[in-house]
């Protein structure tokens, strides 16, 4: 551009500029998680970013090489959780691999159905949080609604709201209640609704788009060379799912989408999860007709499930059972093994060593917003402040997960 | 499935292969410290393994072992459809001299995985851009998930940070020139 007068020598009206450093977090109003990020602006714009995490470790690893492996569940619960049920499927299947025992098949589709279940309330918080802290304030309100009716029914089941500790090694903790299925499907509808209501206060509305078009983009070759899994690496356009590339449970026996973006932004990764929740709704519709009403929820191992209660105070064998079982925790043979599953970030992975004690060698969990959280930095470097708030957002950092 | 990669690798590396091994459905293989950066770049280059993702990174420790660390990384090939667990025994029976080449350059995603594995298990990962602690603080002293380190041992509380350079970011004569005037005028010099 000219300078409008061109008589002015230019010296005279530069003024000094110095970059800025501005500290975001621990705690931020706009931000969920505590995250760190030292920033280095230039203006507005942000030319250096330093993301430090580690606010919330509590030594996840280190604590369960003291408990046995039952007791890692109320561990893993405090993980991830906003889909607290995700990480206990996970961590009982990772186990079971290194135990080379396959559950019952209805204990099967009950985990498929709490685990979609986990997984739309992680979506509902995580798209709900993202539009609050754009000033969106109603529509949290309405997922947070869609949310609280799935804690209902895991709170009817599991007995707990938020961390229910109710997987297993060999099932689960109990068997589902005798209205589970109705309940489930009363409670998906009505959630889908409320659903598309509060898009429709988000998904035209030009000041939303304006902020999540376009920012925080990243291509799929990056996103894969970071290690991105589950909706941040099917934004950019790559479908893959663990559910469907490498299917567990029973998941090889529904038909579901597996939602792809375009162009790797904020925008895109909020549309995929959007879509995700109504595949999640698919797949329990479809797992709760193929249910089996009855029969067993766990295995019959006496080595690794508790026997009932009332064997256990009228007989001595199932009194030894629950003793040895208890006391020296369930002996799972050396060896190691690494179980993936689809959590509600992306592909959570628990690679487990045992030297066949009672108690776990090694328990390395792989979080899968750790991966996606290092990508932070270089995505919100060049652009600005207000920026930050919705690529951290769509991101969805949690950080009992990643910190461990 | 993976058993194929398993092959190209012994065929390709030969004697750096020091061990492999399939049980519950995973594939490992075991290779020598000084091929370890050379190894997982062949892995993600090669079309026939094609280990575009590296999946995870973490360190575990055997006291009574030599070499003590076993650093384990998790490949996955998304195109292929097959995975790989790759191995590295570093360090001596003190933790002395635990160091593996870096794979960033090789992916990028590595970063923050090794530097997890620095803070928490005490393994130097050469040629990593910024290898500092990430989940403990600075004035951490120790490794908390080595074998040796107790669980229930506390560390001092740490003094308020004085002269360090990152943090805070806010010292007492950085940021805008104008606004730090009170702070400016009290400083002795």
């Amino acid at each position: 551009m000219e300078p409008l007068d061109q008589e002015l020598e230019e010296g005279e009206l530069e003024l000094p500029s110095e970059p800025m450093s501005l500290n975001m977090g621990p705690s931020h109003p706009a931000m969920h998680g505590t995250i760190r990020i030292v920033m280095e602006l230039s203006g507005e714009t942000i030319m250096k970013t330093d993301v430090q995490i580690g606010y919330l470790h509590r030594g996840f690893e280190k604590m369960c090489e003291r408990g046995s492996w039952t007791q890692v569940f109320p561990y893993v619960d405090r993980c991830n959780y906003a889909s607290a049920m995700l990480n206990n499927v996970g961590y009982a299947l990772a186990v079971e691999k290194l135990l080379d025992v396959k559950t019952t098949e209805r204990c099967q589709y009950y985990r498929v159905v709490l685990g979609e279940l986990a997984r739309i309330a992680d979506h509902l918080t995580c798209n709900g949080a993202m539009a609050m802290e754009l000033g969106a304030f109603t529509p949290l309100l309405w997922f947070i609604k869609g949310r609280e009716m799935i804690y209902d029914v895991l709170e009817e089941e599991t007995g707990a709201r938020l961390t229910h500790s109710f997987g297993r090694v060999g099932g689960m903790a109990k068997p589902p209640s005798p209205n589970f299925k109705e309940m489930v499907r009363g409670v998906i509808p009505r959630i889908l609704g409320i659903l598309a209501e509060a898009e429709s206060l988000l998904l035209s509305n030009r000041i939303f788009m304006d902020r999540l078009q376009g920012v925080g983009k990243i291509t799929a070759a990056q996103a894969i060379a970071l290690g991105w899994t589950g909706p941040c690496l099917r934004s950019t356009g790559v479908p893959y799912d663990v559910r469907k590339a490498h299917p567990y449970l029973v998941y090889d026996r529904f038909t579901f989408d597996v939602p792809v973006g375009q162009d790797g932004d904020n925008w895109d990764r909020f549309m995929v999860r959007l879509e995700e929740i109504r595949q999640s709704g698919r797949i329990i519709e479809q797992a709760l007709d193929q249910m089996p009403d009855d029969g067993p929820i766990n295995i019959d191992d006496p080595r690794i499930v508790l026997p009932p209660k009332d064997e256990v105070y009228n007989t001595i064998e199932g009194t030894i059972q629950h003793f040895k079982i208890v006391m020296e925790g369930i002996k799972v043979p050396a060896g190691e093994a690494y179980g993936y599953t689809e959590g509600g970030n992306g592909e959570l992975g628990f690679y487990l060593v045992s030297d066949g004690s009672g108690t776990p060698y090694r328990v390395r969990i792989r979080p899968p917003c750790f991966a996606i959280t290092q990508a932070l930095g270089g995505l919100i470097t060049g652009l600005m402040i207000p920026d930050v708030v919705p690529t951290f957002g769509s991101l969805n950092m949690i950080g009992g997960e990643c910190d461990h | 499935m993976s058993q194929k990669v398993l092959d190209i690798l012994k065929s390709t590396f030969g004697s750096a292969i020091l061990e492999t091994k399939s049980e519950h459905g995973d594939e490992t293989a075991v290779v020598a410290t000084s091929e370890w950066r050379k190894i997982a770049k062949f892995l993600r280059d090669d079309s026939r393994t094609d280990m575009q993702m590296m999946v995870d990174l973490c360190g575990v420790d055997f006291p009574h072992r030599e070499p003590r660390f076993e650093v384990v990384m998790h490949l996955s090939s998304l195109n292929l459809g097959h995975r790989l667990r790759l191995k590295t025994r570093v360090g001596d029976s003190d933790g002395d001299g635990a160091e593996v080449d870096s794979v960033v350059p090789i992916w990028p995603g590595a970063n923050w995985f090794e530097r997890e594995t620095f803070d928490l298990m005490g393994i130097s990962f050469l040629g990593h851009p910024d290898l500092r602690r990430i989940l403990m603080y600075p004035e951490f002293v120790g490794h908390p998930l080595r074998k040796d380190y107790p669980a229930d041992k506390t560390q001092p509380l740490i003094a308020l940070r004085e002269g360090f350079e990152k943090l805070p970011p806010f010292d007492r004569h950085e940021g805008m020139s104008f606004g730090r005037q009170v702070f400016r005028s009290g400083k002795a010099d």
